[in-house]
């Protein structure tokens, strides 16, 4: 089959690798009508993610048709058509049993390493690195989905691939990281990143009564896409001191609550210390680029919840934490528990509460994926997020993509 | 609700490309005062100017203030100004150092080279200053994601829609508020003059 290897930093190449197989009695293999790149590909594609090898087949957000299904899977059945949430879990652990599905104790097959690295391990994820289990990606045509009988969403007739396709990873990632902030009917919440997470804490922000929404980027169409869906405003960092904005979009309070839908690889000639960290990344004295947790410690009104969706890899230096621990911040993080949100925001999506379809700028076939990571990396062509079609067109509502598929 | 800060949409950024030169030009700084920095001799050498080691070591210090100050700063134009500041200096400088130089060719290619970053620099600089690149400079194109909501209904319908059916978890309850209704039993209001 065709899928999508990582071969190196920003080298993606579109390759024939062998077929997936049961390997066990609770496994599927799905095959994949549609899966999307994510902001967190780019890290790994950008080289700032340790623990990818050659060959390595990428891709955590991807859907499609059961096609064979193990023996012990008692679940599903083969015709269903799932979402697969890019955690895996068991189903059976102490976490999973309390709904804290990505921090699963049983599915990271690469344990050790994660202990190693983060002083202990959580769930196994779907191609990403081999510290979170080094399992197979979706960015395929087809792929083996573990403990199969415990995460995939199956989708009823009626929703197309590009509504639905965004419970694996981005919506729920996005409304956990608006639900983890218990938004008040009064709250300012500051939102920095406009990418795809980032357009989804918009709307839940919006959809779970904040008074008044933030949002923090330097793109101006994904500005303008974030203020279509409910912010009310958008504060350019290039044009503006962002501090001080805040500070007087807020009486000098600072917002309630703030959100990191960014992550380690801030824009890196954005600001001094964005700069430095950089030239640190260079030589390996930090791991990542944390210019947004030390603007939103500073930022936060104190008392206030400051929630981080975005991803982090390792080492952060010149954290402020004196202004965490005297304002007495909240902080709420962690991959998402995927599985805790799907159930309530399938029904939103087929009660027509929202159509996640929106952040959808480019569709394109498997084989351009490669160009596409470099489209999406660089921001270029308007790209927001990308959905690529492995085996065809797929289901359409004709609202989102703006590209063809190349079959 | 407050007005909503709105980009113009379906235009070409002329700004951005300006700041994308500025950018490069903020690390070519870096790149050069670097090497003035760091190897003095070799470009005293190469130029046959041998005692000005320490002025080109102080050169690359004001290339690296003006590079970083260039890259870190929203406001780049000023800095922009500055490197134009420095390219007169280094022409002055290397113009001194012609008659007495063995290697002029060299110095001229050097003069000939920092006149044309100069050129790039007041290019640079006078369009972030004016917003917009003149001639045939590269624009980028900014679609229109305007209607692009999500939403079947307008945004003040939306607002608070899914608080009707949506159960907070109890572990994401905030432990200290911010905002909202304040706290009653049994946490103790304190009330002023009391």
């Amino acid at each position: 089959m065709k899928a999508l290897c990582w071969e190196g930093k920003m080298d993606v190449r579109c390759e024939t690798v062998p077929d997936p197989r049961i390997e066990h009695e609770r496994d599927a293999i799905v095959k994949v009508t549609s899966c999307a790149i994510c902001g967190s590909d780019l890290h790994l594609y950008n080289g700032f993610v340790p623990g990818m090898k050659s060959g390595d087949v990428l891709g955590h957000e991807f859907m499609g048709e059961v096609v064979e299904v193990g023996r012990g899977n008692r679940r599903l059945k083969i015709g269903d058509r799932v979402v697969v949430p890019f955690t895996i879990c068991c189903g059976e652990c102490d976490q999973c049993r309390r709904n804290n599905f990505a921090a699963c104790e049983t599915t990271n097959r690469n344990k050790e390493l994660a202990d190693k690295a983060f002083g202990h391990s959580a769930a196994g994820l779907f191609g990403y690195t081999h510290l979170t289990g080094g399992y197979a990606g979706g960015q395929a045509e087809y792929v083996r989905v573990p403990y199969a009988d415990v995460a995939p969403v199956k989708i009823p007739d009626g929703l197309t691939d590009e509504q639905v396709l965004f419970l694996g990873d981005i919506f729920p990632t996005g409304w956990q990281a608006v639900v983890q902030c218990d938004i008040q009917p009064t709250d300012t919440v500051a939102i920095w990143g406009a990418g795809p997470v980032g357009q989804f804490c918009v709307r839940s922000a919006v959809l779970l009564g904040a008074q008044r929404v933030i949002v923090i980027d330097r793109i101006p169409e994904r500005l303008t896409m974030a203020l279509a869906g409910g912010a009310d405003v958008a504060i350019n960092f290039e044009d503006e001191k962002v501090l001080a904005r805040l500070n007087d979009l807020t009486h000098g309070k600072g917002p309630d609550k703030c959100i990191d839908a960014v992550g380690l690889e801030a824009h890196a000639l954005g600001s001094i210390d964005s700069v430095v960290d950089r030239a640190k990344q260079a030589v390996m004295l930090e791991s990542d680029r944390p210019h947004v947790l030390r603007e939103m410690f500073m930022a936060c009104r104190p008392a206030g919840v400051v929630s981080v969706p975005g991803v982090y890899g390792g080492f952060s230096d010149k954290i402020p934490f004196g202004a965490v621990m005297n304002k007495g911040l909240t902080i709420r993080t962690g991959q998402t528990h995927v599985n805790r949100w799907t159930d309530d925001l399938l029904r939103r999506i087929e009660e027509g509460q929202i159509d996640p379809s929106f952040v959808i700028t480019h569709t394109v076939a498997l084989q351009d994926g490669p160009e596409m990571y470099r489209t999406f990396r660089d921001k270029e062509d308007g790209c927001i997020k990308v959905v690529l079609k492995p085996n065809g067109q797929g289901r359409h509502n004709g609202h989102g993509g703006s590209g063809e598929v190349r079959p | 609700m407050m007005s909503k800060t709105i980009e113009p949409v379906h235009h070409r950024s002329a700004r951005g490309s300006a700041k994308t030169m500025a950018q490069g030009l903020g690390l070519f700084s870096l790149a050069l005062g670097a090497a003035e920095l760091l190897a003095p001799r070799q470009l005293a050498r190469a130029l046959d100017i041998s005692g000005q080691e320490h002025l080109l070591q102080l050169y690359g210090l004001r290339e690296i203030g003006t590079g970083l100050g260039i890259l870190a700063s929203r406001d780049k134009a000023p800095w922009l100004w500055g490197r134009v500041a420095g390219d007169v200096l280094d022409l002055a400088t290397l113009g001194a150092a012609m008659g007495a130089s063995r290697r002029r060719e060299a110095v001229a290619i050097a003069i000939g080279s920092v006149a044309m970053i100069t050129a790039l620099d007041i290019t640079c600089a006078r369009a972030l200053q004016n917003g917009r690149v003149d001639g045939d400079a590269e624009y980028r194109w900014i679609p229109d994601y305007s209607e692009r909501s999500g939403f079947a209904r307008p945004i003040e319908e939306m607002r608070g829609a899914a608080t009707a059916d949506f159960k907070m978890p109890p572990e994401y309850r905030a432990s200290l508020k911010t905002s909202g209704e304040l706290p009653r039993d049994p946490v103790r209001t304190i009330t002023p003059g009391r």
